[in-house]
């Protein structure tokens, strides 16, 4: 018999993905918008994720509405657990979704909006990344409850990995704006993926060696042998990904360096999935203890084995409708 | 202040900002539809332009309305987290659905709907608006079918862990007994929400210029909205409101004060002023024998009171009274304006009666209150549950320090009061600028390749709804 609380782990997993690679990108376009200039530099920037950014975001809402739907005990832990690095993010997420229209309304207030944009992607980022640093050291779970208290999720672990994930995020927009701009803003952008580049991959080795001592069972499922064949390819290919990354820069390619600045994140979700597999809340709660009923399982499988395959290909649709190099037209 | 008082707060706060966006983009998104299909059909310019004009405004709805809605798909994991534990695998499952088949929906086709015009032509664009409006219809179908079973649980089983977990249809717990009745009304007031909103608008360009021939058309189709609606709605409310009765009787009780049994028919209280310590209402004007007529269509027929509910499981009576008489008083007055536009249609003064555009322009943003007002009854009156009957709202909160939840709910209240204040101010001075004859679009396709030449200026009589213009302001 197939089991469906397997199938639901990757279906959320395949979500999260989603997620981080098609909101990253527009976060860090957030990060890194007081960085343009005044003018048409931003006007292009914000244009080319305007029509997309909504889709994008879809994908959170499907991360924790599926986790309710899918892992109901996990995500009434997880929740209280993290309280207040997620009403940042939800706070953030406000500032910044609500700026895509205001600025083009109220030129007059256009500079506060872009802060807006800017501090409301920048707090989305970190809080995303602090949450995972939080999940990773561990939360207390008492009864089928969290038992912490409300700080507990900071640590320097966990803002290590915020920041990494700005810096990640980050990333991500200016290859995103690589591809889709031309002339200075394209150079300016290509500038700025050299440089976290090298932040990224530093904060991917210093999270990777942290999370091995932060519960030994990570440490046992990389390093015990011989799986550590396995694993061992995980860091071995983030070397290769990264060689291309920086070799599709040098030759100025537009789309290659997004998609191999993908191929990062991408890795670093699989090292994930070492680390924490078959938990959903880490090293506390497996995705069998955490599982809804299997008739909940069932229905929402129904649904979902339909439309997850066909809402990627309407949003490749609008993707590709908006496809090209952006201009700076926007609102009148 | 108790954590649990103060999550209730931040609940309440945050879902009641948010409601106001979907009830106005339900609407707005139909409304928008409709227009494009007009002006695919007839190709008149007027209906182009009141396209751009409105769906600037609903860039701006939409935009808040998705904002404050992912705040609400978290706030039930953190600030009631037994209750997701509990209540998860029947209320998970339609969420999810609302998200797979709405949220992504409305989101995938919401760029070309905004943006994408002169990429995919008339045809495919009408389609992007259809798919928005339909996908708006569809998550109110999924929450409200959420809602409804929080109200009148069916179709579940107790598993021994104390999770309600779901039974073997999941027809019982979707089309539960509050659901159809919960679903017309909601999505009526959604429409009669934007009709009001629209109407006002008309009604407000109209007494600055009759002859505008965007505010006529818009305030026409408004008023028949209004017209037809209004009566529809009220005739689902008293069914809703009967559904209620047979269900959730102590609601039904709060709304109408009756504090104590009425063995030989009860009393419509019209107004008065509910003392929940000494369990009357005072300075109540009652029509005698009316509120039996009404719920039981027999004027001597017995009507229990909340002395008949245990007093732990007593909904708090003022403010599902008062909010009550707010929702049915604006109902009426909706109802009576709808009746107003047809005389003065009848008469063919639609545009010549000021007193109409005024009294419409004041009922503006009714529909809002209305809206709201409606839903401080369901929820206040399914108090002290979350789960009516089964779950105690006291036995739902997550187990969080005071501290944490006044800390968020200070910082909801600022940055909502801050964001969505400004956008109401920014809608509000969209709406009172006059809808033109060379309505520029909402958007110039924010995202133009090279080689698309923008289209030229247009008159009322050959507009396409998103066309760039390159005129500025």
């Amino acid at each position: 018999m197939m089991d469906l609380t397997v199938i639901w782990a990757g279906i959320i997993g395949f979500a999260i993905t989603a997620y981080v690679i098609m909101d990253g990108f527009d976060l860090g376009i957030g990060i890194l918008f007081p960085l343009f200039e005044v003018g048409s530099k931003r006007d292009t920037a914000m244009n080319s994720i305007a029509p997309v950014w909504d889709g994008n975001e879809t994908w959170l809402v499907l991360g924790g509405g599926g986790l309710l739907a899918a892992f109901p005990l996990a995500y009434a832990i997880i929740l209280p657990a993290l309280y207040a690095p997620l009403m940042a993010m939800l706070l953030g997420l406000v500032l910044r979704g609500v700026a895509f229209e205001f600025r083009w309304r109220d030129p007059a207030h256009r500079p506060l909006w872009d802060i807006a944009f800017t501090a409301g992607s920048l707090v989305a980022a970190f809080a995303q990344g602090v949450t995972l640093g939080a999940l990773l050291q561990g939360i207390t779970v008492v009864g089928r409850a969290y038992g912490g208290g409300w700080w507990d999720w900071l640590s320097p672990f966990s803002i290590l990995t915020g920041t990494g994930l700005v810096a990640g995020y980050a990333l991500l927009g200016a290859c995103w704006l690589n591809w889709k701009t031309e002339g200075d803003l394209q150079d300016q952008c290509a500038r700025y993926a050299r440089r976290l580049g090298i932040v990224l991959l530093a904060v991917i080795a210093a999270v990777s060696l942290a999370t091995l001592t932060l519960e030994p069972r990570y440490a046992e499922r990389w390093l015990a042998w011989p799986g550590i064949l396995a694993t061992a390819q995980v860091p071995l290919a983030t070397l290769i990904v990264s060689f291309m990354y920086y070799r599709s820069l040098a030759r100025r390619r537009d789309a290659q360096p997004f998609f191999w600045a993908l191929g990062l994140f991408g890795l670093c979700l699989v090292g994930l999935g070492i680390s924490i597999w078959p938990d959903v809340i880490p090293a506390r709660v497996t995705i069998w203890q955490a599982a809804a009923p299997y008739r909940s399982q069932a229905f929402m499988l129904v649904g979902a084995a339909v439309l997850v395959p066909v809402i990627p290909a309407y949003t490749a649709w609008a993707y590709w409708v908006f496809r090209g190099k952006v201009g700076s037209d926007g609102y009148h | 202040m108790t954590a649990l008082l103060l999550a209730r707060a931040q609940f309440a706060f945050t879902l009641s900002f948010h409601f106001l966006f979907p009830a106005f983009s339900i609407g707005l998104a139909s409304f928008l539809a409709v227009l494009e299909a007009l002006w695919l059909k007839t190709g008149a310019g007027v209906y182009a332009n009141l396209y751009r004009y409105w769906l600037r405004i609903f860039a701006v709805v939409f935009a808040m309305g998705v904002v404050s809605g992912i705040v609400m798909s978290y706030q039930f994991g953190t600030n009631w987290s037994v209750f997701s534990d509990k209540a998860g695998p029947v209320i998970g499952p339609l969420m999810a659905y609302e998200v797979l088949t709405a949220f992504f929906l409305e989101a995938g086709f919401l760029g070309v709907m905004l943006f994408g015009i002169n990429k995919v032509g008339p045809r495919l664009h009408f389609v992007a608006t259809l798919a928005v409006a339909v996908g708006t219809f569809i998550s109110a179908f999924w929450i409200l079918a959420v809602n409804s079973w929080m109200q009148t649980p069916t179709g579940y089983e107790m598993a021994p862990n104390g999770q309600f977990v779901p039974g073997p249809s999941w027809l019982a717990i979707i089309f539960n007994p509050s659901f159809p009745y919960r679903l017309v009304h909601t999505v009526l007031a959604a429409y009669l929400t934007t009709a009001f909103a629209v109407g006002g608008v008309g009604a407000w360009h109209l007494l600055r210029d009759r002859h505008n021939p965007g505010a006529r058309k818009m305030f026409s189709m408004a008023m028949w909205m209004a017209a037809v609606v209004a009566p529809l709605q009220v005739f689902a409310g008293d069914l809703h409101g009967l559904n209620t009765l047979e269900h959730q009787p102590a609601k039904v009780m709060a709304m109408e004060g009756h504090y104590q049994s009425h063995p030989h028919g009860a009393p419509l209280i019209l107004f008065g002023i509910p003392d929940s310590k000494a369990q009357r209402v005072d300075y109540a004007i009652q029509i005698p024998q009316a509120s039996s007529l009404i719920l039981k269509h027999d004027p001597n027929a017995p009507l229990a009171g909340l002395d008949t509910i245990p007093a732990a499981d007593r909904p708090p009576v003022g403010i599902v009274f008062w909010a009550f008489r707010v929702m049915v008083g604006l109902g009426m007055a909706m109802f009576g304006l709808g009746l107003w536009s047809l005389l003065a249609r009848w008469r063919g003064k639609l545009f010549d009666w000021t007193w109409l555009h005024r009294g419409a322009l004041a009922m503006g943003p009714a529909g809002f209150v209305a809206v709201l007002a409606g839903w401080i009854v369901t929820e206040v009156g399914r108090q002290p549950f979350t789960i009516y009957g089964l779950l105690r709202t006291a036995d739902s909160v997550s187990p969080l320090a005071a501290p944490a939840v006044a800390a968020s709910l200070a910082a909801f209240a600022t940055v909502y009061f801050a964001v969505f204040g400004t956008g109401i101010w920014y809608l509000l001075r969209l709406m009172h600028k006059p809808p033109e004859a060379h309505e520029a679009p909402p958007s110039a396709a924010p995202i133009r390749s090279a080689g698309i030449t923008p289209a030229p200026q247009l008159a009322e009589g050959d507009a396409l709804p998103g066309t760039p213009d390159k005129e500025t302001e």
